[in-house]
């Protein structure tokens, strides 16, 4: 078995714990947590509704994630499995939320883009954590000893409400960004990459080309939406492709 | 004649088992398969997420809660005997397995995972406007029904494209790498996953058979055809050496199984799509049988000979 370090935090976390994180490190939570995903950064950020609770004062670590939960007999409600959604839909909300919400850590799926570590985390002092695996719900499920409370259910639903849970070393998670901003999703990339171009050796491109095509293998499917202009580029190559 | 009807209350049974059956109990194939990738892969974090994932499948099934939380999109998939009836008909069956939708939804729990695409309406028990799926096939003979339920999770790792003939095998693996790679990156596509590639018919059945070969066919299985079997091979040897494994880190394991299935298309075309099936690869099947007995089995038997057929009969 890998030789991973398993490190154990008390939330809220302090700024020194936060700190010591390395990048790759495994991480579980024990304390008070939150979900807060699109539903909840557009009525708080751009609607401008206030926070249902001062959430400063409960808990520093927000954990993009819609449970699967339903109500119980006493009341309350039960949740099932736990599981992250992707993160990097979220990256245009973080620098307010930031500033906001004084989140430390943020959880989720799949990392955010190195630009968005060194813009907004690193001035934060704040790390992101993703979920391991991805499916792991049952695991981080067992995490989540109760609800303490869900906020704007009726009008989020299940999936985008504000749900507060008392977690119990809830976790494994993976360290992804160091405290320059550099992310182990992206030194992976650069390492597939390197190797990714061999495999396309002498497979001629197809006949017709799809619009919008990115040019480069390197490029990720996730980021901001873009920007630039669009490029015109004709779908029926008259010339051999150059890739 | 006098054909026993299957009782509307045993579907509902039948499928609300099945419900909880597909987002508890990882499929024993990809269990086994995973197991072997875990003791073969090398790399420190690889081995650590296929690890992980192998405590959570024991975790889900000791306290009987989900894999994962997007328990994905509940779909049913009926096949019939020539000679089954159902009580009520077919109506009564459609009406059994929505209500084994909602029930499944709030019992198990899921997550209401099923809004209406531009209100976002959620309607909290996993039913709407042509919400779940059901696709129907008949076979020869036989008094049973089979149900089989996939709950696929849905944002990530399928695509859809317009190959020419004259792209041949290089388009197909090209397109194969294009989207492994990009939406291994990170592990958006939730791998290692079985892979299900579509092959030919109209873009419609291109997709459909697509999916069925990654949710239907267990680890192992091998198309009949010798051709199309040597391309599920190539394509899963290739996707294993792009270097990435789950969650996008360095790693050998990205495809569990690829499954290849092909349907007769216009001859100026070749369409192709590729599905991930996730590693919660969330699928359970049935038999019911008109006297009443159900038989729980973990292979969907889908894919059957009269199901490929290519003449009249």
């Amino acid at each position: 078995m890998s030789k991973m370090n398993v490190v154990k935090l008390k939330v809220p976390v302090s700024q020194e714990d936060v700190d010591k994180l390395e990048q790759g490190d495994i991480v579980y939570l024990t304390g008070t947590i939150y979900t807060a995903r699109e539903g909840v950064y557009k009525k708080v950020l751009e609607s401008g509704e206030k926070l249902p609770v001062d959430i400063r004062s409960i808990s520093n670590v927000n954990f993009h994630c819609s449970p699967a939960a339903s109500p119980n007999e006493q009341g309350g409600y039960d949740v099932g499995a736990v599981t992250a959604t992707a993160s990097f839909r979220f990256g245009k909300w973080m620098k307010q939320w930031f500033e906001v919400s004084g989140a430390k850590i943020i959880i989720g799926k799949g990392g955010m883009p190195e630009q968005a570590y060194r813009d907004v985390f690193v001035p934060n002092g704040a790390r992101y954590l993703s979920t391991v695996g991805y499916g792991a719900g049952a695991l981080l499920g067992r995490g989540i000893k109760q609800v303490k409370d869900v906020h704007w259910l009726a009008e989020n639903g299940i999936a985008q409400a504000m749900w507060i849970f008392e977690v119990d070393e809830i976790g494994p998670f993976i360290v992804d960004n160091d405290r320059e901003g550099n992310s182990l999703f992206v030194k992976h990339e650069n390492a597939v990459n390197a190797k990714l171009e061999k495999l396309y050796e002498g497979l001629k491109p197809p006949a017709l080309k799809r619009y919008g095509e990115t040019t480069s293998r390197a490029d990720e499917v996730i980021g901001e939406p873009d920007t630039q202009p669009i490029r015109i580029v004709n779908a029926m190559p008259t010339e051999r492709s150059k890739d | 004649m006098s054909r026993k009807p299957i009782p509307q209350q045993l579907v509902l049974e039948t499928a609300t088992e099945l419900m909880s059956r597909a987002a508890i109990d990882i499929p024993p194939d990809y269990k086994k398969a995973l197991q072997a990738a875990a003791s073969k892969e090398t790399e420190d974090l690889s081995c650590f997420v296929i690890k992980t994932m192998l405590d959570n499948y024991d975790v889900a099934e000791e306290d009987r809660r989900p894999m994962c939380a997007d328990t994905g999109l509940p779909r049913f998939y009926v096949k019939a005997g020539n000679e089954a009836v159902v009580e009520g008909g077919f109506i009564a069956l459609e009406h059994a397995i929505r209500e084994s939708v909602a029930i499944g939804t709030q019992q198990i729990p899921l997550r209401p995972n099923r809004v209406h695409p531009l209100t976002r309406k959620d309607n909290n028990n996993n039913l709407g406007i042509h919400a779940p799926e059901i696709e129907y096939t008949f076979e020869p003979g036989g008094d049973w029904i089979d149900l089989v339920t996939v709950h696929k999770g849905g944002l990530f790792g399928t695509d859809y494209r317009m190959l020419f003939p004259g792209d041949g095998i290089d388009g197909i693996k090209r397109f194969f790498l294009d989207t492994m790679a990009s939406f291994g990156r990170r592990g958006l596509a939730c791998q290692p996953a079985i892979i299900g590639i579509g092959l030919g018919g109209n873009k419609d059945t291109c997709m459909r058979i697509g999916k069925e070969a990654a949710c239907l066919r267990v680890v192992g299985d091998v198309n009949p055809d010798p051709d199309v079997a040597k391309l599920e091979q190539e394509l899963k040897d290739l996707g294993n050496n792009i270097g990435m494994g789950p969650m996008g880190f360095e790693g050998k394991t990205l495809v569990v199984d690829c499954h290849v299935e092909v349907a007769y298309t216009h001859t100026g075309g070749m369409p192709m799509s590729i599905h991930s099936f996730c590693h919660s690869s969330r699928r359970a099947a049935a038999r019911i049988h008109s006297d009443g007995r159900v038989e729980f089995r973990d292979d969907p038997q889908w894919f059957t000979d009269f199901y490929r057929r290519e003449g009249i009969e």
